[in-house]
C-alpha cells in the first residue's frame, strides 16, 4: 500500500513565513475578532525570494477550519529599485544585473525590494458580520 | 472596513534572534561562516578540506545542519573539532533560533571560527540570518554557469562564491568565465575561490583567505 507522509514544511519556506504572519495577526486582533479578518496586507519585495502564489496557498491552508479562514493576503509586490552614488541615478533592477543603468557603476545601493512586511490588516465592521 | 496599519518586518523575530547571536559571537571575537548551497554542491567535503588544512591554524567549530541524518557530524567530527548536529525534520533551512539553541550547547572556548553548514537549498537560507559575519555560497560546476542568476538573493546576500568539483570541468557544459561573469552582475564585489575537493586545488587560497580575513577584521565583526 502506498503511504503519503505530507511533511509541509519540507516543500517550501513560505510556510514558515505564513505562521509567521498569523503570529503578528494574533498580536493585533483580539480573539473574539478574528473572524472579522478579511484581509493582511503585505509587502513582499522581488528580491525577497518569496513566492507570492505559494505564499497565498500556505496562508490558505493554515487558517482553513479557523476563526481566520475568511482572511486572504493582498500581497503587493515591491520592484528592485536601486540608486547610483555616482551618477544619481535611480533606477529598477528588471533582470537581475546590479550595475547602474546609466553609468555602469558597481557601486549601487538597493533601495528596495528586499521587502517582507505586514503593513495592514482589514476587519470587517461588526455590523456587517456574514457578508 | 476597519483598517489596523502596522509596519512589521515578518521575519522580525528570527532577526532579533539573529542579532542577538551576532553579539554573543562578537563578545567571544568568533568570526562566523555560514555556508549555503544547493543539495549536493560540496559544502561538507569543503568543510572536511578546510579541516584538514587544519583551516589555516585557526580553531574551528561547526554547527551541521541537515533535514535528516548526522552523517555530515559525523564526517565533521573525525577532525576532533566541537560539531553540533542540526536535524531540522523537514524544514528547508536553518533558523536563527536552532543556532542559538546549538551555541549553548557547545565549548566555545578558543574558538576563531564557527563555520554553520546549512540546509542544502539556494532559495529559503537567503532570507534567514543566522547572526553569521558573512555568507558563503558553494557551487558546483555540474550545477551549470547560469545559477547565479536563477538565485540572484542568494547570491546577493553572500560575500564569497566557492565555485566547486572544477576537477570536472572537461566534462560538463559548465564556462567558468561565463559563471564568474553572471556571479560578478549578482555581486559585483564577491569573492571567488575556483576549488576541487578531488584534486585539493584551491584548497589553500580558500583557507588562506580565511585566516587572513579573520585577521583583518580582528575577529567577530560585522557581516559583510
Amino acid at each position: 500500500m502506498l503511504s503519503l507522509r505530507f511533511d509541509w514544511s519540507a516543500i517550501m519556506h513560505e510556510l514558515s513565513i505564513a505562521q509567521d504572519i498569523l503570529e503578528i495577526v494574533n498580536q493585533y486582533v483580539a480573539p473574539g475578532q478574528m473572524n472579522a479578518v478579511r484581509s493582511v496586507k503585505l509587502k513582499l519585495g522581488k528580491l525577497s525570494g518569496v513566492v507570492p502564489d505559494s505564499l497565498e496557498f500556505c496562508f490558505g491552508a493554515i487558517v482553513s477550519d479557523t476563526p481566520l479562514e475568511q482572511a486572504s493576503l493582498d500581497i503587493e509586490q515591491v520592484p528592485t529599485r536601486a540608486d547610483c552614488p555616482e551618477c544619481g541615478n535611480s533606477f529598477l533592477i528588471e533582470d537581475p544585473v546590479f550595475f547602474c543603468s546609466r553609468c555602469g557603476s558597481s557601486a549601487i545601493r538597493v533601495v528596495s525590494g528586499t521587502e517582507l512586511q505586514v503593513v495592514a490588516i482589514e476587519l470587517a465592521d461588526q455590523e456587517s458580520k456574514g457578508t | 472596513m476597519s483598517v489596523i496599519t502596522i509596519e512589521r518586518k515578518v521575519l522580525e523575530k528570527n532577526d532579533e534572534i539573529a542579532s542577538q547571536n551576532r553579539c554573543f559571537l562578537a563578545e567571544r571575537e568568533i568570526f562566523t561562516l555560514n555556508i549555503v548551497s544547493s543539495p549536493g554542491a560540496g559544502k561538507t567535503s569543503i568543510l572536511e578540506k578546510t579541516l584538514e588544512q587544519r583551516a589555516g591554524g585557526l580553531k574551528v567549530v561547526v554547527i551541521e545542519g541537515d533535514v535528516q541524518t548526522d552523517f555530515d557530524a559525523r564526517r565533521v567530527a573525525r577532525y576532533s573539532v566541537p560539531v553540533v548536529q542540526i536535524i531540522t525534520h523537514g524544514a528547508c533551512h536553518l533558523e536563527a533560533k536552532l543556532v542559538q539553541d546549538a551555541l549553548h550547547k557547545m565549548d566555545l572556548t578558543g574558538a576563531d571560527v564557527l563555520i554553520i553548514e546549512n540546509v542544502g537549498n539556494l532559495v529559503c537560507p537567503a532570507n534567514y540570518d543566522l547572526g553569521e559575519s558573512m555568507k558563503v555560497v558553494v557551487l558546483s560546476t555540474t550545477e551549470g554557469d547560469d545559477k547565479p542568476l536563477k538565485y540572484p538573493a542568494m547570491f546577493r546576500n553572500a560575500a564569497v562564491l566557492l565555485i566547486n568539483k572544477i576537477d570536472l570541468i572537461p566534462y560538463v557544459d559548465c564556462n567558468l568565465g561565463v559563471l564568474r561573469a553572471n556571479a560578478l552582475q549578482i555581486n559585483p564585489s564577491l569573492r571567488i575561490f575556483e576549488t576541487s575537493c578531488k584534486t585539493g586545488a584551491g584548497i589553500a587560497d580558500w583557507c588562506d583567505w580565511l585566516k587572513l580575513n579573520v585577521r583583518a577584521r580582528s575577529k567577530g565583526a560585522d557581516r559583510a
